[in-house]
């Protein structure tokens, strides 16, 4: 038996001789001398460090100020503003005192296209997550006319921050929706490159890019440029510090963004009430510059409205907020189960103020088109569907070794170490093993 | 060549960097009028006005947030955290942001962004004005880290993570600000992802950074007196850190002690102790040992002499390692 399990005593006693704390040290005065313990503290040794003791740290004395009255009555919101809307949910045209459009019969072709074309990609995507070709997705299903109504009212030379549900702004920008499904597949992050459409990409982190956003737009003002940049969130994301931040920055600046709030009445599995006391939109006011809510269910009413906000910005004025009022018909992400929490009579309210149904009632009435464009734009949509079908099917997994690409941008010596160890290691392995 | 203080080092090389690039750009809470805090920004507002040297609202995720969005559109600015316990409202933004968008768009954008922190303590401040964060942004992969101890190094070290074309968290150490030494504007700098050996010895390596360099060279002279032959490295960077340089030197004097003020338990340290035992087991006389602070908030400034390194602590570790 060894020598220390029989003995663990002196196995004690002769590390404590052998001193590694004790032994060798040379006798060395301090450089400043220990504080001695003031009255009433005990003196410390190694053995009791006393650490439960408060040690003289709490000098607190009791107030002999007045204690503050309780609080006043909580305000309530005011009642539901009014929405902006050119067209009703029957897609009757009206007019509305301060935004106005006039678009040509193929303009309004074009936006129904869009919003088709978007659905259909969209149901595609979600498609391919239930066939096991993606890991995910995010459907815009029900927002496609708050997001091409915004997309469409962008010059070319604007910026666009969305979060990761904006298909159909990506798909206003010319951004290819192949380029979407990455990250959604897991081949990359996103990846696409942000300044060949000027539509940088998918945020994730809820609030975040706002705050890029309004830098961009500060940098753009410095530019000299006439240029407008959009930030794309949501009533969740409107609860976020950076969102408030962002708010406050691009104001103080006078910069020019447009925050562009998707309200589609759920983060997950709260409803904006968890978010805001106030119609999101009246937020604007508390940080000096107008906010307006918009039917986000009108591509007509998004398009003036968005139009007009990025005329408002790019002209000098600094940012603007626009609530588009919408819903989010689908789950949160393919992941969710949006059963538990809402009711299948509020889909059902909504499901009559469908986008796409408004418009093409609206241009069957007008008689601006007929079957033929109704069954060209199915058929589009299907060679659409068919064309991102096939092309996730083989979008081939990355190389292992790209863990190791673009960390840093002018690299980094950790990094070159992994990669070499990493790939020696790889190539350890005999063929087929 | 010229004396001057580690805050003058630090205010001619932003001068020199916004002078020799117009996309430069300070920004910070109080950096235009007054300064700075530290006054390392005095009279750049008045040379470069106040669309160059911006005073931000007080609000640190919307001062790194927004200069993410100017990087993206061509800037490369140089934030100023004024306190290294006040960073943490812009962490996640320096986290998941600052440091992941170049991976993420796979090399197609850059983020040239500096993040300036005055770091450490020893200035007898309130709470929040004294922490060392440095190893929860070195475990950042996408951002570098480098803290200098001297104003030759801060000067060239701030001037080279402006230049780069990737996002730097540069610790200064405050309570060194007023230190003086030489900078050679017209040397050649050395890399900046470089240790440097600042005092040759034979029987042991401290290695250190930011402001315990000097406490280091300190205990160098003392133990020298004692007939103990100390070489210190001033690390300099954090990530990357310069294992290559550190091993060389270990492997000479087969023991290590690394000092820092940040606490102890996986702190930077913790790192240098498994690579260089990894790397140098073979030459080790003893374990790597390390002095820093300990695992509680940093106190109050009436304790904060006995909760940092100093002399003593770090000649004791001496001690110990020698006596393996």
């Amino acid at each position: 038996m060894p020598f220390a399990r029989l003995y663990p005593q002196w196995v004690t006693f002769l590390l404590r001789v052998a001193g590694r704390d004790t032994c060798h040290r040379p006798e060395r005065p301090r450089t400043h001398p220990v504080r001695q313990p003031g009255p009433g503290e005990p003196n410390r040794s190694p053995e009791d460090p006393g650490g439960r003791n408060d040690g003289g740290v709490d000098v607190t004395v009791d107030s002999s100020a007045v204690a503050p009255s309780a609080p006043g009555g909580v305000p309530t919101s005011g009642d539901e503003p009014q929405l902006v809307q050119l067209l009703t949910p029957e897609g009757e045209r009206v007019e509305h005192p301060e935004y106005s459009i006039d678009l040509t019969p193929e303009e309004l072709r074009g936006l129904y296209r869009d919003m088709v074309l978007t659905r259909r990609f969209d149901a595609e995507a979600t498609s391919l997550q239930r066939q096991g070709e993606l890991g995910l997705w995010a459907s815009l299903l029900g927002q496609e006319a708050a997001q091409i109504g915004s997309g469409r009212a962008l010059r070319n030379d604007d910026y666009v921050f969305p979060t990761y549900r904006e298909h159909g702004v990506a798909w206003c920008r010319g951004v290819d929706p192949l380029n979407l499904l990455g990250m959604f597949r897991g081949v990359n992050h996103g990846g696409w490159d942000p300044n060949s459409n000027n539509f940088h990409l998918y945020t994730i982190v809820i609030g975040s890019q706002t705050l890029h956003a309004t830098g961009y737009a500060m940098g753009v003002a410095k530019d000299g440029a006439d240029s407008a940049v959009i930030a794309y969130f949501g009533d969740g994301a409107s609860s976020q510090g950076d969102v408030a931040e962002a708010f406050t920055f691009s104001a103080v600046y006078n910069a020019p963004v447009v925050f562009f709030c998707q309200n589609n009445q759920w983060a997950i599995s709260e409803p904006t009430e968890k978010q805001s006391r106030v119609p999101i939109y009246q937020r604007a006011a508390g940080f000096g510059f107008p906010g307006v809510r918009v039917d986000g269910n009108d591509v007509l009413a998004v398009l003036a409205v968005t139009r007009a906000a990025l005329e408002h910005a790019r002209s000098g004025n600094g940012p603007m907020l626009v609530e588009a009022f919408t819903y989010r018909m689908a789950p949160h992400t393919t992941s969710d189960d949006s059963t538990r929490y809402r009711a299948d009579s509020e889909l059902a309210d909504w499901e009559k103020k469908d986008p796409i149904a408004r418009l093409a009632a609206h241009l069957t009435r007008a008689g601006h088109a007929d079957d033929d464009f109704f069954a060209a734009v199915e058929a589009e949509s299907d060679q659409l569907a068919k064309r991102v079908r096939e092309g996730v099917r083989q979008m081939p997994d990355p190389d292992t070794m790209a863990i190791f690409e673009n960390v840093y941008a002018d690299g980094h010596a950790l990094v070159d170490e992994e990669r070499a160890q990493f790939a020696e290691y790889l190539a350890s392995f005999v063929e087929g093993h | 060549m010229a004396q001057m203080t580690i805050v003058k080092a630090l205010n001619e090389a932003l001068r020199d960097s916004m002078d020799s690039d117009p996309k430069v750009l300070v920004m910070g809470e109080d950096v235009g009028k007054l300064g700075g805090v530290f006054r390392v920004t005095d009279g750049l507002q008045k040379d470069f006005g106040e669309d160059r040297v911006i005073d931000t609202p007080l609000a640190e995720s919307g001062i790194v947030g927004t200069a993410v969005g100017l990087a993206l559109r061509g800037y490369r600015p140089v934030v100023e955290i004024q306190f290294d316990g006040f960073v943490f409202p812009a962490y996640d933004q320096i986290v998941t942001q600052l440091a992941k968008m170049h991976a993420r768009s796979l090399g197609k954008v850059k983020l040239p962004v500096v993040v300036r922190i005055p770091f450490a303590g020893g200035i007898g401040a309130v709470e929040h004005h004294s922490e060392s964060p440095e190893a929860l942004f070195a475990h950042v992969a996408g951002l570098k880290c480098v803290s200098p101890s001297n104003p030759a190094d801060a000067y060239w070290m701030l001037r080279q993570a402006i230049a780069g074309d990737d996002p730097v968290i540069f610790f200064e150490p405050k309570r060194r600000y007023w230190d003086k030494g030489e900078v050679h504007k017209d040397g050649v700098p050395q890399d900046l992802h470089r240790a440097r050996v600042a005092r040759e010895g034979t029987d042991l390596t401290l290695a250190a950074y930011g402001p315990m360099v000097k406490v280091c060279l300190e205990a160098a002279e003392a133990a020298a007196g004692e007939g103990r032959s100390l070489e210190v490295v001033d690390l300099r960077t954090l990530s990357p850190v310069d294992f290559d340089t550190l091993q060389k030197s270990v492997e000479k004097t087969r023991r290590l002690v690394v000092v820092h003020e940040a606490p102890v338990f996986l702190g930077t340290g913790a790192e240098i102790a498994a690579r260089i035992t990894e790397r140098c087991f073979y030459h080790l006389e003893a374990p790597v040992l390390r002095v820093g602070g300990f695992h509680a908030p940093y106190p109050p400034s009436r304790l904060e002499e006995e909760y940092l390194p100093g002399l003593d602590r770090v000649l004791d570790s001496v001690d110990r390692a020698l006596a393996f």
